[in-house]
């Protein structure tokens, strides 16, 4: 039987530094090998939709004719998949995660057109859209 | 007496997830409890018809936050089975350690429920605390704080370096000397005591026969562990079920509480073993036929039934997970228990309704 | 990997015989689940003694399937008896605690159960403005 488990555990704590972080003012750095952000880096993607066909989430949208890529950061998981799947290896993960929002958009990147435009958030067009399934 | 019926849940404070019981009260004494669930039911056995069987894993997975990782060991290896993949013996060590790192997190979980359940807010913070350590570990092996992701069909997505072994093996002494101070609070506070000792107790015979499964089946003397089927690495480690005789809330605490460094134990066999090699084989073609995968979860017993036909969506995929199980011997539980109680009765089961209804 | 698994295939009369033999052989109920094939309902009862999972099999029509409830033999039955009414439209008799209807809280009725069986309307009982497509239109996205 042992007396004062608790309070020996309690009184060992207090005195040391807090465990937890004061969140919004101190921003969580996530560890090394974390699955984080999904970034896409054009410049070598031929637009074949392998990634799109095989996103769990259905979270690609790849257009073939115009040569876009749209990521909806709202449905992806970050599972890594389209990591894998890509011959061109054009994706990857970073570390940190995407941020909180307030509006729903997708983030649309696009290649090889006219105006090199490259990861600015807009809204994310329906139709010229190649199927995902 | 008159009668009266309490409604609990499908929101209350101790509730994690939604569960519905009426209660029906003669003055403080729980007569009857009457469940009803399905609030969340997602229908994700119908999924299996619209994604093919590989990408299947992601949702495999996200049947149950907590004990993720098994979910999608377990849906692995069914296919596995199916398809006579021989997976190699480097991912079925990995695979062994990332479901005994889930099972401790796991039971972590639970200990700091329970003793939020009790009203004894400080044992939850220091178990969460601990927990978080775990959390960490998992994060730096897999990238997944929850939601671990490094399960396929054929092996596993990921690689611990040595590296990451020797962190891995001197954060386990840390995490074990923790532990010990937690659990030696849960099993000897005289607080604790008088909430879970004798309180809910099932005996031998009334838990085999409403089909218990897990520590709660443990904690009434049943040595039955799934673990001892031998699959991924366990064929190497021999895992001896922890067994309690008393059968009530005490015991099942206790039964988790041992677990936890059961399953240090593990991971530390398993981490000075683990064999090198390849960690994935590539798997090609559609699964044809049928298996009952049952791999053992911290909440006990699930049972992954999986039939195909050789098309890419599987034809039948259904999985008995342990909370369902685990839910007659609760409503059995309660029948006669004080009205004070029933938090803690309703926790020892370790309830996860997202899991019983996928 | 997997060691001893049966699979025996019965008759639905001799169902309960046969439940009530392993209950006393000392047989834990695992699960029951059903599955619908292209023409009949597929019925399996699991159940384990010492690591040995000895299943059950039966068939059932597509049209009104019926199954006496094993609820008096092994009681943590129902809830698996429960589940296969509200999914599959299984009609068991004798259940010692029936849901009717009310475990599962589905948008569509009987989800899982077959689109030829007459008396199926996967009418949404949500409000749908629109009537959906053919039966069978699954509850997920």
């Amino acid at each position: 039987m042992a007396f004062f488990q608790m309070t020996s555990l309690v009184m060992k704590w207090i005195f040391r530094k807090p465990v937890t972080s004061r969140y919004p003012f101190e921003p969580r750095v996530p560890l090394a090998g974390s699955r984080g952000k999904l970034v896409f880096t054009d410049g070598n993607c031929v637009y074949c939709t392998a990634c799109a066909k095989k996103c769990p989430a259905n979270a690609l949208i790849v257009s073939r004719d115009k040569k876009t890529m749209e990521i909806d950061r709202l449905r992806c998981i970050s599972c890594g998949y389209c990591v894998d799947v890509c011959p061109k290896k054009s994706f990857s993960l970073g570390e940190a995660h995407s941020s909180p929002v307030t509006t729903k958009s997708s983030e649309l990147q696009i290649h090889k057109s006219g105006n090199e435009e490259t990861g600015a958030p807009k809204a994310a067009e329906g139709n010229s859209t190649s199927a995902p399934k | 007496m008159a009668r009266t019926i309490i409604p609990f849940g499908p929101q209350h404070p101790v509730l994690p997830e939604p569960v519905h019981l009426d209660l029906v009260v003669e003055d403080e004494k729980v007569v009857e409890a009457r469940p009803s669930i399905g609030f969340i039911h997602r229908g994700l056995e119908k999924l299996a018809e619209k994604k093919d069987y590989v990408e299947f894993v992601y949702v495999a997975e996200r049947i149950c936050g907590i004990c993720s990782f098994i979910h999608g060991q377990s849906y692995c290896q069914a296919i596995e089975t199916i398809m006579n993949v021989t997976v190699p013996p480097r991912a079925l060590y990995l695979r062994t350690v990332w479901g005994e790192l889930s099972r401790i997190h796991s039971h972590l979980l639970w200990l700091g429920l329970l003793a939020d359940a009790m009203g004894f807010e400080s044992l939850f913070m220091h178990s969460w605390r601990v927990r978080e350590r775990v959390l960490n570990i998992i994060e730096a092996t897999t990238g997944g704080r929850v939601i671990f992701g490094s399960c396929k069909i054929g092996g596993v997505r990921r690689d611990i370096d040595p590296a990451m072994i020797t962190h891995i093996q001197s954060e386990m002494k840390t995490i074990e000397k923790e532990m010990r101070e937690i659990t030696t609070v849960f099993m000897n506070d005289r607080s604790v005591k008088s909430r879970l000792c004798g309180v809910g107790v099932l005996t031998k015979q009334e838990a085999y026969e409403l089909g218990c499964v897990g520590p709660m089946l443990r904690a009434s003397g049943v040595a039955q562990d799934m673990r001892k089927l031998g699959y991924a690495a366990y064929k190497d480690i021999p895992v001896e079920p922890i067994t309690r005789t008393e059968g009530d809330s005490y015991a099942r605490c206790a039964v988790r509480s041992e677990e936890l460094f059961q399953s240090v134990d593990i991971i530390r066999q398993a981490l000075e073993r683990i064999p090198d090699g390849e960690i994935a084989v590539k798997v090609t073609g559609n699964p044809n036929g049928e298996t009952i995968m049952r791999t053992e979860q911290p909440r006990g017993e699930v049972a992954y039934c999986v039939k195909a036909t050789g098309s890419k969506n599987l034809q039948r995929f259904r999985v008995r997970t342990p909370t369902f199980a685990n839910l007659p011997a609760m409503l059995k539980v309660l029948q006669g228990c004080d009205l004070a109680d029933v938090p803690v009765l309703v926790l020892t089961i370790d309830p996860c309704i997202s899991c019983t209804e996928r | 990997m997997t060691p001893e698994q049966t699979m025996e295939p019965i008759a639905v009369e001799t169902l309960l015989q046969r439940v009530q033999k392993m209950h006393e052989d000392g047989y834990r109920l695992v699960q029951i689940h059903a599955t619908t094939l292209p023409d009949k309902l597929e019925i399996t009862y699991s159940f384990d003694l010492d690591l040995r999972l000895a299943s059950l099999r039966l068939h059932l029509p597509l049209e009104e399937p019926r199954l006496p409830s094993v609820s008096t033999i092994y009681g943590c039955a129902v809830l698996y008896e429960n589940e296969m009414h509200d999914l599959f439209r299984v009609q068991v008799d004798g259940m010692t605690l029936d849901f009717k209807g009310n475990l599962y809280k589905t948008a569509v009725k009987f989800p899982f159960g077959s689109t030829k069986a007459p008396g199926v309307t996967c009418a949404a009982i949500a409000p749908a403005p629109t009537p959906k497509p053919a039966a069978g239109a699954a509850p997920v996205k």
